[in-house]
């Protein structure tokens, strides 16, 4: 496997509390372009804090002090003073499913319609794409009117991932895509993410260890809001320099 | 540092809290089952009730000698005449829809505005400050909103517009919508705050400003609690009679302009069920007004009721 070594984002020296809460506690780290970054760790080690700062979806926490810098082509995001288009460029999909009070087509068409798209034929074609890409075209394209709300737990997750690919964003941050979602589907959206690498940095956060083991290019491990260990997820699973990166994916710890 | 409660309970309070549901379910569950039964079903009872008062009141007149025709057209209302007394409503009913319909006008577009800035903009002590007022403005009786009608907001619009009378249209509908905000806005809000945060952020996360969450998504997603907001106030409106009567300038006739003087339905009933006879045309005329505001208030609430299912079932197909 050939890293590349065009760094796409830079985390250089991330604090984040929340209140008295130290969430990030100095962290740097670089994630290259076109590859699958893992990053796991045990419960409150700041993995998704760490994936809210890339997108600055840290800001919906009301009390919270950030400082350091996140570049992404060498440009900070806390910089950035257009917030929304910056978002558009980063997805992010959540942990728990949410299914937009409106229909499939339109959770789908939200971000392109936000965007300024307002033809029709190209939001379908990036409906029906966004659908197959996230595993739920065929159970769905029959109900596109149907209350987002009114899917299945899965089928929302996935409609979560679908609208997140809407835009075709550069960045694609997934927290625990996979937690609502059958294996099957979860090993058959995993191919589809090997493929959307090629042209989205994909960062993964996962608490199976597993998935970041089979799927990830890069591997990192957080534990107690730090940054334990870094490298190709090749090594870190099988040669962790860490002693406690080696527990966490024995499955001694956690 | 308090001890848990429980443990601080001697041993006899803990055996016998233990045994009361035990011992007593075959009897208190059925029994709390009828009470809340009952509960539910006194409000239909309550409705019919008051539906079967008014309309025995009324019946002799309603389905004997009034014309109903001329009752619903004309805007000739001479109940005390002592030639020939006329019954014509047309006048007041306008008069109502107009006061109404001009005060929502005014209170859902201000309502609505207060309860998303509340819901969605204001944090902690502004917000807390804003509920608290809001509330109390909802808790000013209506006598005291006729007040501030006749003796405050009359005189400014002869003031400022130079109208000839003050308590008029226009007057009555201010009075009215400033009394339905309270409601718009503390429903209104209920409902916005139920709205699941995860919304806002998925929504926020795709790079929508907060205006086109607020308009594409929460207002979707709360909008059957805005409309009970929105018919909640429009009910106020419609019922009230205290602050209209005094604010309206209660003059029967159909406003031609903003600052017409107008009479209501419920203002007229206030007014004059006191000096008419028990018993007489006059009398049971008023109850077959009464019935004509009911019937308005269940037409208003099975419209919305359609509406609601309506929105709903579109996108279920």
């Amino acid at each position: 496997m050939v890293a590349t070594t065009d760094p796409h984002i830079e985390i250089r020296d991330l604090r984040v509390r929340y209140g008295t809460h130290e969430a990030l506690a100095g962290v740097s780290l670089t994630i290259p372009r076109g590859v699958i970054f893992g990053i796991i760790g045990p419960a409150n080690s700041g993995k998704t804090t760490l994936l809210k700062c890339i997108n600055r979806t840290i800001e919906f926490v009301a009390g919270t002090q950030v400082s350091g810098q996140v570049l992404v082509d060498g440009t900070d995001v806390f910089d950035v003073r257009n917030v929304y288009e910056l978002r558009r460029r980063v997805g992010m999909v959540f942990p728990l499913p949410v299914g937009l009070p409106l229909s499939v087509y339109e959770n789908v068409a939200y971000a392109p319609r936000r965007a300024g798209i307002r033809d029709r034929s190209t939001l379908d074609e990036i409906v029906e794409r966004s659908l197959r890409q996230a595993m739920l075209w065929d159970e769905v394209k029959d109900r596109l009117n149907l209350l987002g709300t009114r899917l299945s737990g899965g089928q929302q997750q996935r409609l979560t991932l679908a609208r997140s690919l809407s835009l075709e964003p550069e960045i694609l941050c997934l927290d625990e895509f996979s937690i609502a979602i059958d294996p099957v589907t979860t090993m058959k959206i995993e191919d589809i993410l090997r493929e959307l690498k090629h042209r989205t940095t994909i960062v993964l956060v996962t608490n199976l260890v597993q998935q970041a083991r089979r799927l990830a290019d890069h591997t990192a491990f957080f534990s107690a809001s730090q940054l334990i260990e870094v490298g190709d997820t090749e090594s870190v699973f099988t040669r962790p320099r860490q002693r406690l990166t080696e527990r966490y994916v024995m499955g001694d710890l956690g | 540092m308090s001890a848990d409660p429980v443990n601080t309970r001697d041993r006899p309070t803990l055996r016998r809290l233990a045994a009361v549901p035990a011992g007593c379910r075959g009897l208190t569950e059925p029994l709390i089952e009828w009470l809340i039964r009952i509960c539910g079903w006194s409000a239909i009872l309550f409705v019919a009730a008051i539906f079967f008062f008014v309309l025995r009141e009324a019946a002799p007149m309603l389905f004997g000698k009034l014309d109903l025709v001329e009752f619903f057209t004309s805007t000739d209302w001479q109940p005390t005449s002592e030639v020939r007394q006329r019954y014509g409503i047309l006048a007041l009913l306008v008069g109502t829809l107009h006061v109404s319909l001009l005060a929502m006008a005014i209170a859902v577009p201000l309502g609505l505005g207060a309860a998303v800035y509340i819901s969605e903009f204001s944090r902690g002590r502004t917000r807390e400050t804003l509920k608290i007022t809001i509330e109390l403005l909802a808790a000013i009786p209506s006598i005291v909103w006729g007040f501030i009608a006749y003796m405050v907001l009359g005189p400014l619009i002869i003031r400022v517009t130079g109208a000839p009378v003050g308590v008029n249209l226009f007057n009555g509908s201010v009075v009215l919508a400033l009394m339905s905000v309270p409601i718009i806005v503390s429903v209104g809000e209920d409902a916005l705050k139920a709205v699941p945060d995860a919304y806002r952020e998925a929504a926020l996360a795709m790079g929508a400003s907060r205006w086109e969450v607020i308009v594409r998504v929460l207002f979707p997603a709360a909008k059957n609690g805005l409309l009970a907001a929105v018919l909640l106030g429009i009910g106020r409106a419609i019922g009230e009679t205290m602050a209209v009567l005094m604010a309206t300038g209660h003059a029967v006739l159909i406003p031609r302009s903003l600052f017409d003087p107008v009479r209501t339905l419920t203002a007229t009933i206030a007014s004059e069920l006191g000096e008419a006879v028990k018993g007489g045309d006059h009398y049971r005329v008023l109850f077959v007004i009464g019935l004509v505001l009911f019937a308005v208030t269940f037409v208003v609430n099975f419209v919305a009721d359609v509406v609601v299912k309506g929105v709903g079932s579109e996108r279920r197909a």
